[in-house]
Formats: C-alpha cells, structure tokens, sequence
C-alpha cells in the first residue's frame, strides 16, 4: 500500500510526519511512500533526502491525497489554506488516516471523517501502556514541551540558570519550580538542571517523588495525606482540602523562585488553575511563567494562549506549539513513534495494512473504523495491580534464637564425650588411622572452601577421580592366594575403579581445556 | 619394593592429591591441578602393584587396560550437556567398588586379628558396604532422573521418613547380629532355617544388610525433586569419598583414608553450598519432598503477558549498551550455548558490555552452566556468580533469561508463603527489561508461579531456545 505524508498546513506548524530515516524503514515494511515537495522544509529536510531512500516526491498536496492509501499527518485534518478545501474533502473513500485526531474535543470532525468511510487512527488515543510506549506521540512530544519550555524561559529570563562567582560579582542560581511531574515535566527539569538552576517539583501523585528525586530536584512535599494517582498514569482532580494546602504552597513559593514551568492537566478537563493573578503579582520582577496547559485554558490565571505577555513584570508564555518550535526534533520523534505502529499494524511486513481489532493496542488508537465510530475504546483490561517489587525480602528475617548455654554447648560435650568413649575403647592401630582420617577432613574442607563457583563441575569429576584410589584397595585384595571368589570381586573392582579414574580425569582435562579467557 | 618405600609414596600421592582439589579452586591453577592428581593417582597405583602384596598381574593388568578404556572412551565422547549424568554415573561405580571391596574384604582371613580390633574390622566392613551400596544405588536413580529415565519429580511413599527409620534401625540390629555371628559362629536366624552357617552366617547378615541399603538409597533419591539435583550430585559426590575412606579403615590403608576424607569433606561442602543457595536444610533437602515449607497459600500469580518477537529483542538489544544473560536449564537442553556466544560475540564486537550472570544451583550440576560456556568458548571472565552481580541489575538495560524459572522468582524474596521463600534469586527484574525465553508458560521444576512473567517490564520470547537465539542472531546481523 501507499503511504502519502501531505505538508502541515496548520498556522506555525514546521514538524512534517516522516524523516527519511523512519521512511527508509518503513519501506522495509513492504510500503510505498510519497510525500508532498516542502513537507520536510520548515523541519530542514530537503526532498533531496527524500528521495534519497526512495520516497517519491509528489507536487502538490492534492495529488498524495489521491495517490496514496495511507495518510501520515501529524495535524488532525483542518482547512486548506491554499487551495481553500478541507482536507477531510480530499480524502478518498475508505482511505486510512493516522494522525493526531483529539477525538473528544472534534466531535464535527469524526462524523465527517466516519462519512468518507475512513479507518483513522489518532496518535493521541494510543493506550498508555508498556507496549504501547515506543508509539506513545504524546510522551515524545511532551518530552520536547518540556525541553524547549525551559528554553523559552532562559530567552525571556534576564539572568544566569547557573550560579556563578566572578570577578565582576556574584551571580545566584535561578530558581526553577515544575509543577507537575509528568513527562514534560521532568523533560523541563533535567533541561533546568542540566543548566545549573535550581529546581523544584511539585506533583500530586507521590509515586513521582522518587522520580523527581532521580533527577536531582527537590520534592515539595505537602503535609497532607492523598494520592492523586489518577487511571492511565494521569492525575485525578483532589479534594478542597488538598488543593487549599497546594495554594498555600503555590503561593509561598512564588514569592521565592524565579521561574514557573505548570505541566498541571486532569485528561477530559479544562487545565486547574493553580497560579492566581495575585500570586503572580507576588513574583520577582523578571520573573518567568511558562505555562505547558494553555492549550486546555493555562494553569495559571492570566496565561493567553499562544501568546506572551508580561504582567505585573512577569513574562507569562502560553505557547501551545512548542515541539513545533524544535521541528527535526520532534519530526524525528513522531516519525519513529509512527513507524512503530505501522510495524505493528503490518505484522506480515508485506506492506499490507491490518486494523487488527483485537489488538489492545490498536484497538486504542483506532478512532473511525471503515467508516464507524469505535471511538471512545472499551475500557483498557484492568491491569493486575503487580505487588510491588520490594528490594528488601519480604521474608521476615528470624530472629536468632537465644540459645541456652546448654545448647550451646550440647554439641561440643557430645562430641567431646564421643571422642572419649572412643578413645576409651577403640585399639591403638585405629585410633591412628582415626587421627589421619579427621585432620585429612579439615584439610579437605581448607582446602575446597575456596573453590570458584565456576569450577564446581570440574572439581566434581576430579574429586571423582580420585575416590577411584579405592582401585588399591583392590590391588592389594586381588592376589590373595587361593581365593577365587576374592579374586573375581576384586578384579571386577579394578575394572570399574580404572573407569572412573581415567574418565575422571581425562573429562576434566576436557573441561579445563574450554575454559578460556 | 620396600613397605617404606610404598609408604612415602602413599605420602607423595597424598599431597599432590590435596595439591590437585586446592589448584581446582582457582582457574589459573586448575589444569595444574588436574596434572597433579594424575601423577598422585599413578604413583599410588605403581607403588601398590610393585609393593611386593601383589602377584595376580594378569588379572590387574587386564582390569585396568579394559578399565581405563571404557573411562577414556566415555572421557572423550561425552556431550557436555551430559556432565551430570557422567558424574552420577562414576559416583555409582565409587560406590560398587567399595561394596565389591567390602565383600573381598570379609572373605579374606589371611589378615588375623582379634579382640576389639576384630569387631572394629568387621564393623569397618559392615559400615564400608553400607555406604557404598547407598552411594551405588542412589547414583543410579539420580542417572535416571538426570537423563530422563525416571521421571524428575519426587515420589513420596506414605511415610517416608518412618521407612527410613525402619531400615536404619533394621541396618544396625543386622549390624549387631552380624557381628555377634561372626565372632561365636552362631547363625543370624535361630538355628531352625539353616543348619549350615554357610548361608545363615554372617554372610547373610551382610547381604541382607547390602539388600536394605541398596533400597535405602533408591528411596533417599527418588523423593528427591529434579530442581534439587545439585544437591543430590554433590551429596553423593560426598558419599563416594566417605566409601573409600570407609574402605581405607578396613584395608588399615593410611591413602584410602586421606583420599576419601579429602573427596568426602569436598562433596559435603559442594552440598551445603548448593543448599545455601536455594536457602534449604540440608537435611529437608535429603528427606526430599518440596513445597511443603510455605505454611499458608502462595500469592496467585496473575496479570498480562507481553509477548515479543526476536525481531524486536534484537532493536532492544541494539539500543542498549549493558545486558546480562542469565542462563538455565532451558539452554542445556536447547544445546544453545553455541548459539549464545555467538550473539555475546556479536553484540560485544558492537560495543555493548555484556555479561553472564550464573545462580549456583542453574542447571543440574554444580557448575553445570559454566561448563557449557565453557565448552561454547564464552571467555570466563564475562561470567558472573549471583552475589557479584545481583546489585548491578539496576544499571542493566536489558537481561535475557534463557530457560531458567526458579533462580529469577522475585516471589522467592516477596512472598513469605511461596515454596522457595528466601532462596536468593537473580533479581533481573531491577534491569531496564527483561526478556524471558521459554518453551511454553509452565512452571519450573519447583512448580511455583513466577510473577517475572507478568512484570512490566519483562517481555516473553516464547519457542525453543535455540531456534529464537538463531533468529536473534540474525536479527542482529541485519
């Protein structure tokens, strides 16, 4: 089958949906592909490097649209703004679409897209599972959010992250505090922190304490019992109680840091608004708000979206297109993120396209199928809740036991009343092969205690080897005179002891010989 | 040669037998170690024979040429997926020698003594046979079990650790009577079975007591379940040097006694590591049975498996830089160790840091996965023992499980009602992602449910092992 990626037409959009090292791949899949001429411009990539690895360069976007059974976008459909269409009009009947789709928020669009008879897949509806990571747009792109968050903030921030003394003076760290832990958020502080600030983090759900840890930042933890663990790895809305003790929080620290990154969204609701018009006032002149939920209606109060404005001497960024701003970037991470799926819808690499329903991932992702509405997907199979891996066995360590003195010493008085009673009784002549028997005991136990692990298979068959010493005892048996039952038992016993005695050593040789540096 | 001579000979070959266990401890010194036990058992075996007690040289010769044959012949065409079957194998022949030898023994009266030193003779017999026909019979179950003759799970008899009493104490009143029969030539039986004391004499003490200790070791075995064979092969390793040592007593032969207290001393440490490392009693491992030391239900073990192909595992495998592959029984029998280190080859060539992690009791031997490694050329110094490597899993990016189960439970650390609680295990599962390669989702051989399957981050290659390492290898070729 076809694949066509279209140019983005949305305005500042500059990402393009394959790179030429996800298309070179995805040919390997048994698909043709094509592309629009200027897709890959405002990402820097040239239709040159297109058709480099064999992607058919098409003039105009009406032409991929036609010609291919598959589109690639990473836009839901919308308005052209050139040949003045709507790209769900350009669609072929039955044609599949993979893209972002946002199915909730464009309900319009889903009818319309059910009326082309299409099969369309949205990004944003692949399930939040371990599977599902590698194809997971929205963890990628936030990653990015995250990043360039930072990055934006740095522009409009008129100091240092880092601190530094210098012979023109001191210059103190800047103050970073994220406000939710999610991926873009912990993007935002590894790039803070790789920058010398110092960050802080706030998230509801405590389980992301560890990972806010993991990267060198502080937790802000809130004296207030509650998980916000939320289905799906998101947050949950939290109780008044809770979120009184957060804008408390919110509001002392405001007052104290420098800049504000909130990642803060509850999925399927407008943004909770956790920075207030007076909290902003409070911040230090010059002080930076970049809000990652403007597109949802911000975090904070006085965030326009897609805008920056300064209130108050803040600088408040309401960007809703910031992957878009690291275009290659985030081109290179959707094209993979979309290639893993085309890898797992085309099982048979023969560039056949299967919408395999049973798929739970699939099944997720896949919002129109031929025409018919699938989307919202049944609930995701309720994953068993793993114990937790604890580090520590779980086993209750036993405590040792108060051992009585007499226990203690039980074993020693047996064997001491043992060795008495031998002594006592037992003849001269064995009591010295007794003495040669015990001390060859402690020596063997010297001796082997040490053995590598490795080499317990060997000092096995060598050990086996040399209990095959018994063979003297049958040497010496074995010319008694005028015994022939003596004769027989013993030579039969020279016969097997020199058995083991050459297998023995002779396998072990073997194996010696194999182990090798 | 003089009885001096013979003497110091005894003593060279007892040094350079304790010279040849301490070089097997170390890899360099091993090979040395090995030469020094030849040498050791050929002085021994030429001072005896030319010690003047000897004159039967036909028989000897005849012996030891077919003898040492057989031996070289098995030496060289054993696979060495077959090590433990060699090994149980040569235990019991230990252990039919020492009987064979007990029995001579008993028949020889050219030896006069008397008194306490005669009842400490016969008894040094009595014993001597004892063990070696346990060792004898034992070993030959545990051959059957290793090579699939018998079935690996334990049969417990009704009563088991009474029947065990029963022939223990049946073992010492036949001791008793045996040494009383000997001493005033009165029968075993009352006068009225047999008149002649042929039959009814000591001798049938003896065999009757032969009989009860073939049964004992057959039954000490069986109950014995396939996941503790590493136990069991060191234990009889253990015994087989207790027989010559008891056959050394009985022969007042200084030599014997050395060798068989070095190899008894040997195997019994072997089994108390193999039991240390499966967290057992040693004696509860002997009274056999498993699964009866958890005292309430184990956790059900539930939750998804996430299948994945080799295709996929060789992408994990390009993007990460550490792996471990930790290899069971699975791989032996598989036979995919060659295939392994061609991967291990391949991905190392590629930059990536890749180590073997070993639990001590993998495999059915101790030592068992080493040796095949070994033989696959895997050099030894990429292979790690459990406690060097169990607190580097975190930075592991990917572990590769190879047909093992039960060394890579976490329920064993858990879950305190899981049959193999406190066992150390190879906590993988800290790793980046696990990939687990088996046949099917069976249990292992202890039965238990792994949770490791359902782990999030633990993905199941399922398949024989040797046909996915193949098309792994491929994968990663491409």
């Amino acid at each position: 089958m076809k694949i066509g990626v279209p140019k983005e037409i949305h305005d500042g959009e500059k990402r393009v949906a394959t790179t030429p090292e996800a298309a070179d791949k995805i040919i390997k899949l048994g698909f043709q592909m094509c592309i629009e001429s200027g897709a890959g411009l405002l990402a820097n990539i040239s239709d040159e490097a297109y058709r480099e690895v064999g992607v058919e360069v098409l003039p105009d976007a009406k032409s991929v649209w036609q010609q291919a059974d598959i589109i690639m976008k990473v836009r839901a459909p919308e308005r052209h703004p050139e040949i003045a269409t709507d790209e769900v009009e350009l669609m072929k009947k039955g044609q599949h679409l993979i893209s972002f789709i946002w199915p909730a928020q464009n309900e319009n669009l889903m009818k319309r897209l059910a009326d082309k008879q299409a099969t369309v897949l949205a990004m944003d509806s692949v399930p939040r599972m371990s599977r599902a990571q590698k194809m997971d747009a929205l963890s990628s792109m936030a990653n990015i959010a995250g990043y360039r968050a930072i990055v934006e903030a740095a522009q409009h921030f008129g100091r240092f992250f880092t601190g530094q003394i210098t012979a023109a003076g001191k210059v103190p760290p800047a103050k970073v505090l994220v406000i939710g832990a999610g991926v873009a958020g912990l993007a935002a502080i590894g790039a803070a922190k790789s920058m010398g600030a110092i960050v802080r983090a706030f998230d509801t759900r405590p389980e992301v304490k560890e990972q806010i840890e993991s990267m060198d930042a502080e937790f802000l933890m809130l004296d207030f019992q509650e998980d916000g663990s939320g289905s799906g790895g998101y947050a949950k809305i939290m109780s008044k109680e809770f979120i009184d003790a957060e804008m408390a929080l919110f509001a002392r620290q405001a007052m104290e840091v420098d800049i504000i990154i909130t990642t803060a969204l509850i999925p399927g609701k407008p943004a909770p608004e956790l920075i207030t018009a007076g909290m902003v006032k409070s911040m230090k002149p010059g002080s930076v708000i970049v809000d990652l939920a403007a597109e949802q209606g911000g975090n904070c109060a006085l965030t326009e979206k897609d805008q920056i404005v300064v209130k108050h001497d803040v600088t408040i960024i309401g960007y809703t297109n910031l992957p878009s701003r690291l275009a290659n970037q985030s081109s290179q991470l959707y094209s993979t993120n979309l290639r893993h799926l085309l890898t797992d819808l085309c099982p048979g690499k023969d560039g056949l396209l299967n919408v395999n329903m049973d798929d739970e991932v699939i099944r997720g992702a896949t919002v129109v199928k031929e025409g018919a509405i699938t989307w919202p997907p049944p609930p995701p199979k309720i994953s068993v809740s793993h114990k937790p891996l604890t580090e520590s066995p779980a086993v209750d360590v036993k405590p040792e036991k108060n051992k009585t003195l007499f226990s203690q010493f039980l074993p020693i008085l047996l064997a001491g009343a043992a060795l008495f009673g031998m002594g006592a009784v037992a003849p001269h002549s064995f009591l010295e092969h007794f003495t040669v028997f015990v001390l060859a005991c402690f020596i063997g136990y010297q001796v082997i205690w040490n053995v590598s692990a490795s080499l317990h298979t060997p000092l096995m068959s060598v050990t086996n080897a040399i209990s095959g010493i018994i063979v003297i005892g049958a040497l010496l048996q074995v010319s008694t005179p005028d015994n022939l039952i003596i004769s027989v038992l013993s030579g039969v016993a020279i016969l097997i002891a020199a058995i083991n005695i050459s297998g023995g050593f002779l396998v072990t040789r073997r194996m010696l010989e194999m182990f090798r540096k | 040669m003089s009885q001096g001579l013979v003497t110091m000979s005894y003593i060279a070959a007892s040094i350079l037998f304790i010279l040849s266990l301490s070089g097997l401890s170390q890899q360099e010194t091993s090979r040395r170690g090995n030469y020094y036990g030849m040498l050791g058992m050929a002085i021994a075996i030429l001072a005896t024979i030319l010690g003047g007690h000897v004159t039967a040289y036909p028989i000897l010769a005849g012996a030891l040429l077919i003898g040492g044959m057989i031996g070289s012949y098995a030496a060289f065409r054993v696979e060495m997926t077959q090590m433990p079957e060699l090994v149980a194998l040569m235990h019991s022949l230990v252990g039919m020698a020492a009987v064979l030898v007990g029995y001579a023994s008993f028949m020889d009266h050219s030896i006069i003594l008397s008194g306490v030193e005669e009842t400490i003779h016969e008894l040094e017999i009595y014993i001597g046979i004892f063990i070696g026909a346990v060792t004898f019979s034992g070993s030959v179950i545990a051959f059957g079990k290793l090579c699939g003759r018998i079935s690996g799970k334990p049969v417990l008899l009704p009563g088991r650790h009474w029947l065990n009493l029963l022939m223990l104490i049946g073992t010492i009143a036949l001791g008793q009577q045996f040494l009383v029969s000997n001493e005033t030539g009165t029968p075993v039986f009352g006068s009225d079975l047999f008149q002649s004391t042929v039959f009814n004499g000591p001798l049938l003490a003896l065999l009757m007591m032969t009989a009860i200790a073939l049964i004992f070791g057959i039954h000490m075995v069986m109950a014995i379940g396939g996941a503790d064979m590493p136990v069991v092969v060191s234990m009889l390793n253990s015994y087989s040097g207790w027989a010559a040592a008891a056959t050394g007593f009985m022969l007042s032969n200084d030599l014997l006694i050395v060798t068989g207290a070095l190899v008894g001393s040997s195997g019994a440490i072997l089994s108390y590591i193999m039991c240390r490392a499966m967290n057992r009693q040693f004696l509860s491992v002997i009274a056999g049975g498993f699964g009866s030391a958890g005292s309430g239900e184990s956790a059900e073990i539930e939750g998804e498996i996430q299948p994945i192909e080799a295709e996929e595992t060789a992408q994990l495998l390009r993007d990460s830089k550490s792996i471990v592959i930790i290899p069971g029984y699975g791989m032996a029998v598989a036979q995919a160790q060659h295939t392994v280190n061609e991967i291990t080859k391949l991905l190392t060539s590629q930059g990536k840091k890749v180590r073997f992690a070993i639990h001590p009791v993998a495999g059915r031997m101790p030592g068992h996965m080493n040796v095949l490694l070994a033989e696959a050329k895997v050099p030894y110094d990429i292979v790690f023992e459990m406690d060097e490597i169990n607190a580097d899993f975190p930075n592991v990016d990917v572990s590769i499980v190879i047909g093992a189960n039960d060394i890579v439970n976490p329920s064993a650390l858990d879950d305190p009602n899981s049959p193999i609680a406190g066992m150390p295990v190879l906590e993988c599962w800290k790793s980046g992602t696990t990939i687990v390669m088996k046949r099917s989702m069976a249990s292992g051989y202890a039965g238990v449910g792994n949770p490791l399957f359902v782990h999030e981050n633990t993905r199941m290659l399922f398949g024989d092992a040797n046909d996915k390492l193949l098309a792994l290898l491929k994968a990663l070729q491409e």
